[in-house]
């Protein structure tokens, strides 16, 4: 991998369990993006996907290993990384405005309270909330209240942004537009995000690059599926592309079966070196991180079994 | 029914109800009318009690008539025994007030650092635990030994007593503040004292709030107490002479006025706590 701009490095995460034994939700986890790179998670609950990301927001901290951000070992929280939680926790003592200007003022703290206001006032904008400016949490739908997370997460100009199921609570149609939104401000702004989410297609349209995570507890990095679909894909016409369903197929093969059996099936698997897949017309190549094709598939079987 | 109709009959069964009460309280302690013959000078020694069959408890006439006289001139001052209700309680208020501002600069700093610290607040618990049910009274001849000065110890008697119900309540709420708010100002890189006040202060506020406002209660509840066992001055001490005087009328109004400054106090501390209060 030349462009690292973000390395996870075996990290380890354990609990003290019960009667002095540890419980370990992950250990020895690899992984990397490059700058610019829309990454999403995807994993049954309870596999560790929370508690990745708050160890890359530096929230939480590894038990063992390291996090590289742009050539540096973090060491907590930073205004470089963004997060917009599933529950938005936006303030609810203070308005729309007063939740993003509170992110723009601890950014800058030097700046006057009018520099902070238009600030906050761009990024409102931006996510579509103009008018709502003053109004509180409580009286914003959930579709709102995420776009006052997200306005408030773009705010601070991170170097990138993680996001934890932003968009599980809200419905159908909210979450289409959000997405759609999401995307577009992160092409726009060349924005590094890290993503967990349940939503199959919500990957697929989002996504430059898929992680599979396998079953908790001991969960694992099994794949890396690279997204064939162009970058300028749409929302609506995303079904129609020759390779779609080979690749959602692939991932809800690996959801419903492989996710169980994947560290029985694969006992020489290599956290450090995890296969991306490549999905192409006509067959479906398998490599290894130094990119020399290992198996190649045809649609319809399934790479990771045998039978 | 729409809520103005029903605050409406509401309110009307509310003034049925004062002068059934009224009327009643009337009734049980009018005058029932010569009741025995008697010599003149011993009807004389006896009293209007005896003599007209006039209740020793005070019809609400007598009540009613007594209160105007006091509310006409609440603020004289004709020496240690006699002075305005305005005055005495304005000593009541006064030491509650002082009390309680210097419990509540004590308790709130305090609760927000054992709330903050889990270390604090095992190391201090056992002490909290055996502190907050004592009677406030029992450390009246504690107080009174040390200070030395009857008024202070009233005032520390309030201050005591109204400590731990905001301590216990800054405490809680200051270590149930919902992590994904705290989460949001590390993210943002939001130092310590910056986060007390933008973050953990607001968002315990309504917690700490209540637990002022249950202080005020019982520091009025105590002062009342506390001014009968020390003397001097204050709707405490009031009550007790009138008692001593035999003047069952001033108790009643002296009750029905510690009522309304109580019921007055709560309001404003109620006031506070909506002033605080976010909806989720
Ligand atoms: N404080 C904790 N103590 C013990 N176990 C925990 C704690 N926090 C999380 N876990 C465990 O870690 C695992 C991963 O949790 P999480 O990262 O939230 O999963 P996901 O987000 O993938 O659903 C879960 O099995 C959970 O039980
Ligand atoms: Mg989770």
């Amino acid at each position: 991998m030349t462009n690292k701009f973000i390395s996870i490095e075996g990290i380890a995460k354990r609990y003290p369990g019960a009667s002095g034994a540890t419980t370990t939700v992950f250990e020895n986890l690899w992984l990397s993006m490059a700058r610019g790179e829309f990454c999403c998670v995807i994993g049954h609950s309870g596999c560790g996907k929370t508690t990745v990301l708050n160890i890359l927001a530096g929230l939480d901290a590894p038990s063992e290993g390291v996090v590289i951000v742009d050539g540096q070992a973090i060491s907590g929280t930073s205004l470089d990384r963004a997060v917009i939680f599933q529950s938005h926790a936006l303030l609810p003592w203070r308005t729309v405005l007063g939740n993003v200007a509170y992110a723009v003022s601890s950014k800058w703290r030097k700046w006057d309270r009018a520099r902070v206001k238009a600030h906050a006032q761009t990024f409102i904008d931006l996510v579509g909330l103009t008018g709502s400016e003053h109004k509180r949490p409580s009286e914003l739908s959930g579709g709102m209240k995420q776009r006052v997370g997200i306005a408030r997460a773009l705010s601070i100009t991170p170097k990138m942004m993680l996001m934890d199921e932003p968009f599980s609570a809200l419905d159908a149609l909210t979450r289409g537009t959000l997405q759609d939104e999401v995307r577009r401000i992160c092409l726009e702004t060349g924005q590094t995000a890290f993503m967990i989410t349940h939503d199959v297609d919500e990957a697929i349209y989002l996504a430059d690059k898929i992680f599979l995570m396998t079953n908790g507890p001991g969960a694992v990095l099994a794949e890396v599926v690279e997204n064939p679909l162009p970058r300028d894909r749409g929302r609506t016409d995303l079904h129609r592309h020759p390779l779609y369903y080979a690749l959602r197929n692939h991932i809800i093969d690996f959801l419903v079966t492989r996710s169980k059996t994947f560290t029985a099936e694969t006992p020489d698997h290599d956290p450090r070196n995890v296969p991306v897949v490549h999905i192409a017309k006509p067959g479906l190549t398998i490599a290894s991180n130094g990119d020399e094709p290992r198996q190649t598939w045809t649609p319809g079987t399934n790479p990771g079994l045998t039978a | 029914m729409t809520t103005s109709s029903l605050r409406l009959r509401a309110g009307l069964v509310s003034i049925a109800l004062l002068a059934a009460f009224l009327g009643v309280w009337h009734l049980a302690t009018r005058s029932t009318g010569t009741v025995a013959t008697m010599s003149p000078e011993y009807a004389k020694l006896m009293g209007l009690t005896a003599t007209q069959g006039k209740s020793a408890m005070p019809g609400p006439l007598d009540v009613g008539a007594k209160l105007w006289e006091h509310l006409r001139r609440p603020f004289y001052d004709n020496g240690p025994n006699d002075k305005g209700l305005g005055i005495q309680l304005g000593y009541s208020i006064a030491r509650v007030g002082m009390g309680y501002l210097l419990a509540v600069l004590v308790a709130i700093p305090l609760g927000f650092l054992i709330g903050m610290s889990p270390l604090l607040s095992k190391a201090l618990d056992p002490f909290i635990q055996v502190l907050k049910p004592i009677s406030p009274l029992a450390w009246m001849p504690l107080a009174l030994y040390t200070i030395k000065d009857s008024s202070i110890s009233a005032i520390f008697v309030i201050f005591i007593c109204s400590i731990w119900p905001m301590l216990l309540n800054t405490v809680f709420g200051v270590a149930s503040v919902r992590k994904e708010w705290i989460n949001v100002a590390r993210t943002l890189e939001v130092g310590t004292l910056r986060r007390a006040f933008t973050v953990i202060l607001p968002a315990a506020a309504p917690t700490i709030l209540t637990g002022m406002r249950i202080s005020i209660g019982i520091a009025w509840l105590v002062i009342v107490a506390a001014e009968m066992l020390v003397g001097g001055t204050g709707i405490g001490y009031f009550v007790w002479n009138e008692w001593n005087n035999l003047s069952i009328t001033n108790v009643i109004i002296a009750i029905l006025l510690i009522g309304v400054v109580g019921m007055l106090l709560d309001q404003i501390l109620a006031r506070f706590t909506r002033m605080v209060t976010f909806p989720e």
